[in-house]
Parts: C-alpha cells; sequence; structure tokens
C-alpha cells in the first residue's frame, strides 16, 4: 500500500446468499480529491461501498483503510474510524426531524455552529425545514439532508452512492456544488456517479467496474476525453447520457 | 406545433377525514369512552368502568412496551416476553410478603414504600434475566423468525416450570398492603384505590419512555433503529449493544406490570405471564409494530372495551378484544401508528 492511498482493496470477494457480486475487485483511494467508481447498472459498485462500510462481509481479500485492516471490523467501528456514508437508498430516518437526523450523525458531540453554517449554506432547505419530519421532505431535499449527515462532521473518507439519481437539474447543481465544496476542502471522496457531467466536474481519478472486477483505473480527465474507451468499457458513450 | 393547452391547476383542499385522519388513533379512547357512556346509560357505573379499563389498560402497556421495542428494534418475535410477567410477580410478591410488617401498618407512605421495594426487586430480577434471556435464547436465532418463535416459546416453558419448582404448583393468594385496598367514592362511583394507583403508574411510565424517546440521544437511536438499523450502525452506533439494554429495560417493565399485574388480581400463578401473553399481542399488534405511542393508545383501547363489554354483555367480553383487533386491522392493516421500516 502506497503512504498516498487512503484507502486499499485487494482482491476482494462478497457473496450475497449464492450470488458472486465481487469478484477480486481492487481500488485505491488516495488521500484527498474525488474517486469515482463507474460502471454500468448491477456490476457491483454498491456492493463495493456496502463491503467497504462492512453491511456486506467481504468473503475473500483485505480492506486497508489508513493503514489499518478493517476487513473483518464491525459496521461501527469502521464509521469511527471516519468513513461517513450516504446510500443509495440516502437511509434518512423518516419518522425523526431534520435536526434529529443531523444531531444522530453528529457522533462525536454537539453539532460544531460553524460546520452547521456551511452545510446551510450548501442546503438552504435544510435550514427552512429544520424541525420538519424528514419524511415529509422532497426526494432532492431527502437527498440533501443524507449528504449533510455524512458532512456534519469531519471524515477521513466519504462513501457517496449516486447521489444525484433521479434528481432535477437544479438539485443535481446543488449537489455537485457541495460535494466540490467537500473536495475543496481537502476530504477524500469515493464517489458512485451515473451523471457523466457530475463525475467529469468533480472526480480526479476514475475505476470503471464490470461483472464484479475493476476493468480499468485512470485518470476521469483521460476516461472524460475519450469516447471510444467509455464505450469499450461502459458499453456507451457517456456524453449521450 | 399546436398550442400549448390552457393549464390552470388548484390545490386539492384536504378532506376533513385526511385532516383529522392522523390523530384518529388518539381520538378512538375518548370516542370509545363517549360509545361506552351512550350504551352504559349510567354515570357512576361508567365511571367505575372506565377507570377500571384505564388501570387495565395501563398494566397491559406496561408489560407490552418493551416487546414492541424489541420487535421494532431487530425484528425479533419473542413469545417468551410472558415469562418476564410472572417472574416479576412472583419475585415481586414475594418480596411483599416478606415485608408484612409495612403493608399491614395503616400508613400509606408505609405500604407505598413496600410496594416499591417489592417494584423494585421485581425490576431487577426480570432485568437480569432478560440479559440472560437474550445472551443464551435469542442471540443465536437473530433474523430466522419461526426460530426465534419456537426457542422463546421453550424458554417461556421452561421459566415456568423453574417457577414451580421454586415456588410450587399451586396459586397463590396474598392481600394488597391495607392503604391499597377499598374503593373511595366519587360522583357516586365506586373507583378502587388500586386502579388510580395503576393509572398513575401507568401515566408515569408512558412519560418517562416518550421523555427518553424525543428528548435524549440514546431515544434517538432507538427510535432510528426501529426505522433502519443498518443506518444507524454506518454512522457509527452499536445497535446490538442498544438492543441488548432496550430487551432489558423491556424485561423490566414487564416485571414492573407483572407486579402491578399481581396486585390487581390478588393470585400470582407461573402460567400469568403467558395467559396476558394474548392480551400483549394484541395490544402490540393493533398499535403497530415497534410503536411505543401506538401500545400506549392500544392497551387503553383493550383495557376499556374489555370493561365495558363485560358489562354491557358478558358473554361477548371473551370476543371483544379480537373483534376489536379486526376492526382496526380492517381500518389500519399495519396498525394504529405504524412504524415504516426501511427495507
Amino acid at each position: 500500500m502506497s503512504d498516498t492511498a487512503l484507502l486499499t482493496l485487494e482482491g476482494v470477494y462478497t457473496n450475497i446468499a449464492q450470488y458472486h457480486i465481487l469478484q477480486g475487485v481492487d481500488l485505491v483511494v488516495p488521500r484527498g480529491g474525488v474517486t469515482m467508481l463507474l460502471g454500468r447498472n448491477g456490476v457491483g459498485k454498491t456492493t463495493t461501498l456496502r463491503s467497504i462500510i462492512g453491511h456486506w462481509r467481504a468473503h475473500q481479500g483485505r480492506i486497508l483503510f489508513d493503514g489499518q485492516d478493517i476487513t473483518k471490523l464491525a459496521t461501527p467501528a469502521i464509521a469511527r474510524l471516519g468513513i461517513g456514508f450516504v446510500p443509495e437508498d440516502m437511509g434518512i430516518f423518516a419518522d425523526l426531524t431534520v435536526e434529529e437526523n443531523m444531531v444522530l450523525a453528529a457522533v462525536s458531540g454537539p453539532i460544531h455552529s460553524a460546520r452547521l453554517d456551511w452545510i446551510f449554506t450548501a442546503f438552504p432547505p435544510l435550514k427552512t425545514f429544520w424541525k420538519s419530519h424528514a419524511g415529509n421532505l422532497s426526494g432532492g431535499q431527502k437527498q440533501m439532508l443524507s449528504i449533510a449527515r455524512a458532512m456534519v462532521e469531519e471524515r477521513k473518507l466519504y462513501l457517496i452512492d449516486e447521489p444525484t439519481k433521479g434528481l432535477a437539474p437544479a438539485i443535481i447543481s446543488t449537489m455537485a456544488k457541495a460535494l466540490k465544496d467537500l473536495k475543496d476542502q481537502g476530504s477524500s471522496v469515493l464517489l458512485v456517479e451515473q451523471n457523466f457531467a457530475v463525475a467529469k466536474a468533480l472526480g480526479d481519478s476514475a475505476n470503471v467496474m464490470d461483472d464484479g472486477r475493476m476493468i480499468w483505473s485512470g485518470e476521469m480527465a483521460e476516461l472524460g476525453r475519450d469516447a471510444a474507451l467509455q464505450e469499450r468499457l461502459m458499453g456507451l458513450s457517456m456524453e449521450a447520457h | 406545433m399546436s398550442a400549448a393547452p390552457e393549464h390552470a391547476p388548484t390545490m386539492a383542499q384536504a378532506t376533513l377525514a385526511e385532516r383529522i385522519g392522523p390523530f384518529m388513533p388518539v381520538l378512538l379512547v375518548p370516542l370509545l369512552a363517549l360509545a361506552g357512556f351512550v350504551a352504559i346509560m349510567n354515570p357512576a357505573s361508567w365511571l367505575t368502568l372506565t377507570v377500571s379499563g384505564l388501570a387495565m389498560g395501563m398494566m397491559i402497556f406496561l408489560m407490552a412496551s418493551g416487546l414492541t421495542l424489541v420487535f421494532g428494534l431487530m425484528d425479533v418475535i419473542n413469545f417468551g416476553h410472558g415469562a418476564f410477567v410472572s417472574v416479576g410477580a412472583f419475585v415481586g410478591i414475594t418480596v411483599l410478603m416478606g415485608l408484612g410488617h409495612l403493608t399491614e401498618a395503616p400508613s400509606l407512605m408505609l405500604n407505598l414504600g413496600a410496594v416499591l421495594l417489592a417494584v423494585i426487586g421485581a425490576m431487577l430480577a426480570t432485568g437480569a434475566m432478560g440479559w440472560a434471556f437474550e445472551k443464551i435464547i435469542v442471540a443465536p436465532v437473530y433474523g430466522h423468525h419461526l426460530k426465534q418463535i419456537l426457542v422463546t416459546m421453550g424458554g417461556l416453558i421452561v421459566v415456568e416450570q423453574l417457577i414451580i419448582v421454586l415456588w410450587g404448583p399451586e396459586e397463590i393468594y396474598f392481600n394488597r398492603p391495607e392503604a391499597l385496598k377499598g374503593a373511595i367514592t366519587f360522583a357516586g362511583a365506586a373507583i378502587e384505590k388500586y386502579r388510580l394507583v395503576a393509572v398513575v403508574v401507568g401515566l408515569a411510565v408512558f412519560a418517562a419512555m416518550r421523555w427518553v424517546l424525543r428528548r435524549t440521544k440514546i431515544g434517538l437511536i432507538v427510535r432510528a433503529g426501529v426505522e433502519n438499523g443498518e443506518m444507524v450502525e454506518a454512522l457509527g452506533y452499536r445497535l446490538k449493544l442498544v438492543f441488548v439494554g432496550v430487551f432489558i429495560a423491556g424485561s423490566a417493565l414487564a416485571g414492573l406490570g407483572g407486579v402491578m399485574w399481581a396486585l390487581y388480581q390478588e393470585v400470582i400463578t407461573a402460567h400469568m405471564g403467558n395467559h396476558a401473553m394474548i392480551l400483549i399481542f394484541i395490544v402490540v399488534i393493533i398499535g403497530g409494530l415497534g410503536s411505543v405511542e401506538g401500545c400506549f393508545i392500544g392497551a387503553l383501547l383493550v383495557g376499556l372495551m374489555q370493561n365495558y363489554i363485560a358489562f354491557i354483555e358478558p358473554k361477548a367480553a371473551l370476543i371483544s378484544n379480537i373483534a376489536l383487533m379486526v376492526t382496526i386491522l380492517m381500518w389500519r392493516p399495519m396498525g394504529m401508528i405504524p412504524v415504516v421500516k426501511a427495507k
């Protein structure tokens, strides 16, 4: 593992029931910057994130985070090492208010006011609906809350799964700007994203998966420029999205 | 290109039913009390039955609240919950019988002190038993509902037999402390003193539970865990540890309910918890699995319904609670206040 690597997956295999989803995934997430995880639907991107956070157990291979082997650690222990997780289904607590969702996410104590101000600047609706039940928010506002919850404390790594899925263009640009802020602060982000414009704007490095394996790793800019490479790796040019 | 059609959207006004819908479960209790008043047509009898029904409901709530949280938080169906009711009753009444000088004294404070000691003994015993029950019986079968039903039923049978070994197979009759015997007369209605105590204890426990669940971080974790345990763990909380705590607290509350129930009936048997499980399950189901508020309202409805029907048409009392459950589930199949769980 190189010194610059924050997270490393070495030959990770994950099975869900009788299905062999990950079949030897290798991945390096450097310190700082946004690492994109790309690929068609069903190739194992979400399973990769869930294996890192410990929701699904890697049956073979190693997952190293900040120099520590986390392969067999329980999810809470992994999270407390400094990993914020934004799942694909957002995972908000609908019966809790926006405030309660945020308070719960601040594991180490009360929310710092400067941090909260930053979040309110990035996602103004959260301030408006601070006392409202999260279940009453719109889809875009729920996604804002989901990301804000991860951002409420400083984490070493953010795992974010398709934050722009199904959102209106105006909301997508809000999301992209918040993620850019996170990146500019020097945070490390592993981002699964289907929106190529967002991926190209945010991504520093890119990793493409197919059939449970990593089939290409390189610079995001390089992938963004090469339509033929996109066609070969993902079956279509992402510019066509 | 044709012109866009005229479009003048209007906001639909919510109907009265839509507006009061969220409050309907809460309104059901006064509505049932009102229906009882109309059916009984005797204010004194109605008041007696209402206090009696509320007291019974509070005791069922004490016994059922732990079960609903345990199910909501970890998806565990604990058919052995009644064992905590029985053990609580036996330990509590044993303590109480050992404090004869306090229970027979003509002093309300001394009598309540004796009951308090009995309750503390029962809750400590059932809390410790809950910890062991979770470790030995429940933990190996997480995620397997059928196995949970079988082993927790088995656990209940084992505990019942242990009670018979320790206290004997006979029913044990006893008297309530002196100050809790008899009734007070209010507006022509005779209201048993003990039932008033049960109502106060039930309300106090419900208020305390709501405070913990709504105002503390541990309460937030429990409420969030009921909804989406996986996400709570991803935030860094050890939900398993929280669950063990809830299991212990739920068992201790069942023990408290057992003592209260025993004092209500003035007799204890090894099978009393098992018999109470029917009412407990009805309350948990109609309340909405995992909902403490739903459990509270459900318990009050069951208590009131049982008392009213037993007075109006005694033969129908046996089926009144089943009928109540069927009616509520036809209205709200997930219970009155359903907890929306993440898939």
